[in-house]
């Protein structure tokens, strides 16, 4: 039985006129459905060009991903992605920006317009159909993002930081309402941070990366009695601390110069 | 409660008030300015401080435009001026936002003519003018070409790189929804850039009136610019006057009516 999501020996390399430079080197994992990891590790070590890759953004330079036993090669509508900032677009309106990911695919139909409106309700923004971006705190702005990258219905989505641009409040809120939503709709989502807190509050399992060259150095399996608790509970429990300990220790010791 | 209420609601009268005061002041001084100078231009030439055959004066003026509406002929200068204006700025932004695209669209393309837009951008297109007139015919459509060369090639390089400028974030999100680049012209790209694109418009009203005096000065039939060369020829500087009058007030109100659209445009920004 293949896993949901497979990554096999993939390696990227970004070509400018001077160098090339190694992002990512021979990188293989994979990950169960309904499964929420994150790729941890520092700047510099090609997390976000991994999940460019998973998203079919970027071509890497070599190996292959598989989503349900098929290879990923052109944009895959399975595949949500929210970036670390909500990039809402701020001409159109919040109902228009939720419904663009089904406009573009042509998907459109007053059942998918029906569902992403009611998950906008459900998420807690409840008559800003109307509204425009800027009239929205960073947090519902966020929340929106989110609303835009589930409407779509994707299997699996992929999180590039998207909780490092608010203040710290508001993180811990976003925190647990995309766990929740996630959770509920049995979603698979992969989460790129470097934010060790956050990591061990959200995951089932932790990828740790060295940087330059981008490497798979480590996975870790969150303890069950931490991931059956949602993001704040699971900062509250012994566990949390012991594993947050660990986890400064290893990735002190992947820092390069020290 | 009540009484931080209405104390607040005196402190804001009282802010409301000195912020209309200002207002006023500002106008005031603007009127002023301008009946100062037009009394100012009427008694220097009434007393002969300048000579009011080169500087006519306000009231000589204001005497040949009542002729000129009474006879109809200023209304049709006026209109066959106005009518090239507007064509020439629209097709010059409309051509130029259009060039634009297309460079976007064909990257490789926006590579290869790169120098020959420096260059065609360096040109004075109005020496294009005899040439144009030879072309098209000395009637309407060489002077409204002018009026569109003059500002298409400054339009297409400046909304082109207002293009290639946006956001990539935009385009990845409309990637990751598997946009084609259609799409992510339509529903990024050109959004994005309409602040630029306004902005443009707003430089194109004066570029367009450039190019269009200056077609109407070498055709030389009629139009506002036929009656700044006329004037000038027979030394009837009072037509001249009054003709630079009229094309500044429409000058402005074609930048306001830009102005006004942009406000409508950009109002969720």
């Amino acid at each position: 039985m293949m896993s949901f999501l497979v990554v096999h020996r993939v390696s990227h390399t970004y070509f400018t006129e001077k160098t090339a430079i190694p992002a990512l080197d021979n990188v293989s994992l994979s990950i169960e459905k309904g499964e929420f990891v994150s790729f941890l590790g520092p700047s510099g070590c090609g997390k976000t060009t991994l999940l460019s890759i998973i998203a079919s953004l970027l071509r890497p330079t070599e190996g292959t991903v598989t989503l349900e036993g098929e290879k990923i090669q052109s944009m895959h509508p399975s595949v949500g992605y929210m970036l670390q900032q909500d990039y809402l677009f701020p001409w159109k309106t919040i109902e228009e920006n939720i419904l663009l990911g089904l406009t573009i695919m042509g998907i459109d139909t007053q059942e998918t317009r029906q569902q992403a409106l009611e998950l906008l309700n459900r998420i807690g923004l409840k008559g800003t159909e109307q509204h425009y971006p800027n009239q929205l705190s960073g947090g519902m702005r966020q929340r929106a993002a989110l609303v835009r990258t589930m409407a779509t219905n994707p299997k699996i989505l992929l999180l590039d930081e998207p909780f490092s641009a608010l203040d710290y409040q508001t993180k811990l809120k976003l925190e647990e309402l995309v766990w929740q939503t996630l959770k509920d709709f049995g979603k698979t989502a992969l989460l790129v941070t470097h934010d060790i807190g956050e990591a061990i509050a959200m995951s089932d399992r932790i990828f740790l990366f060295s940087a330059k060259p981008g490497r798979l150095v480590r996975t870790f399996l969150v303890p069950s009695e931490l991931r059956q608790l949602s993001p704040f509970h699971a900062r509250q429990h012994p566990a949390f601390s012991d594993l947050f300990q660990f986890l400064w220790k290893e990735l002190d010791s992947l820092e390069p110069n020290q | 409660m009540n009484l931080i209420n209405n104390r607040l609601q005196a402190l804001h009268a009282q802010y409301v008030a000195s912020l209309r005061k200002e207002k006023r002041l500002v106008r005031s001084y603007q009127l002023l300015i301008c009946i100062a100078f037009f009394t100012l231009w009427e008694t220097a030439s009434r007393n002969q401080w300048i000579d009011p055959l080169l500087f006519s004066s306000p009231s000589a003026i204001a005497t040949l435009l009542v002729q000129k509406v009474k006879d109809g002929s200023l209304f049709l200068h006026t209109s066959v001026t106005l009518f090239e204006t507007v064509l020439g700025f629209l097709f010059g932004t409309l051509l130029g936002t259009c060039f634009a695209a297309l460079l976007w669209w064909f990257p490789r393309l926006s590579k290869i003519t790169d120098p020959y837009l420096v260059v065609l951008n360096a040109m004075p297109k109005v020496a294009l003018g005899p040439i144009l007139i030879v072309a098209l015919g000395p009637n309407f459509s060489s002077i409204i070409a002018m009026g569109t060369l003059i500002s298409v090639i400054i339009t297409t390089i400046v909304v082109y790189t207002s293009f290639r400028e946006v956001d990539p974030n935009y385009l990845k999100v409309l990637k990751t929804f598997g946009a084609n680049r259609w799409q992510c012209f339509k529903e990024a790209v050109l959004p994005a850039s309409f602040p630029t694109i306004i902005s443009t418009l707003k430089v194109n009203v004066g570029l367009s009136w450039v190019g269009v005096m200056v077609g109407e000065f070498l055709v030389s039939k009629q139009g506002l610019g036929y009656m700044i060369i006329y004037g000038f020829q027979v030394f009837h500087f009072t037509l001249v006057l009054l003709s630079l009058l009229i094309i500044a007030c429409l000058a402005t109100v074609m930048y306001q009516a830009v102005a006004w659209f942009e406000k409508k445009l950009m109002k969720n920004r």
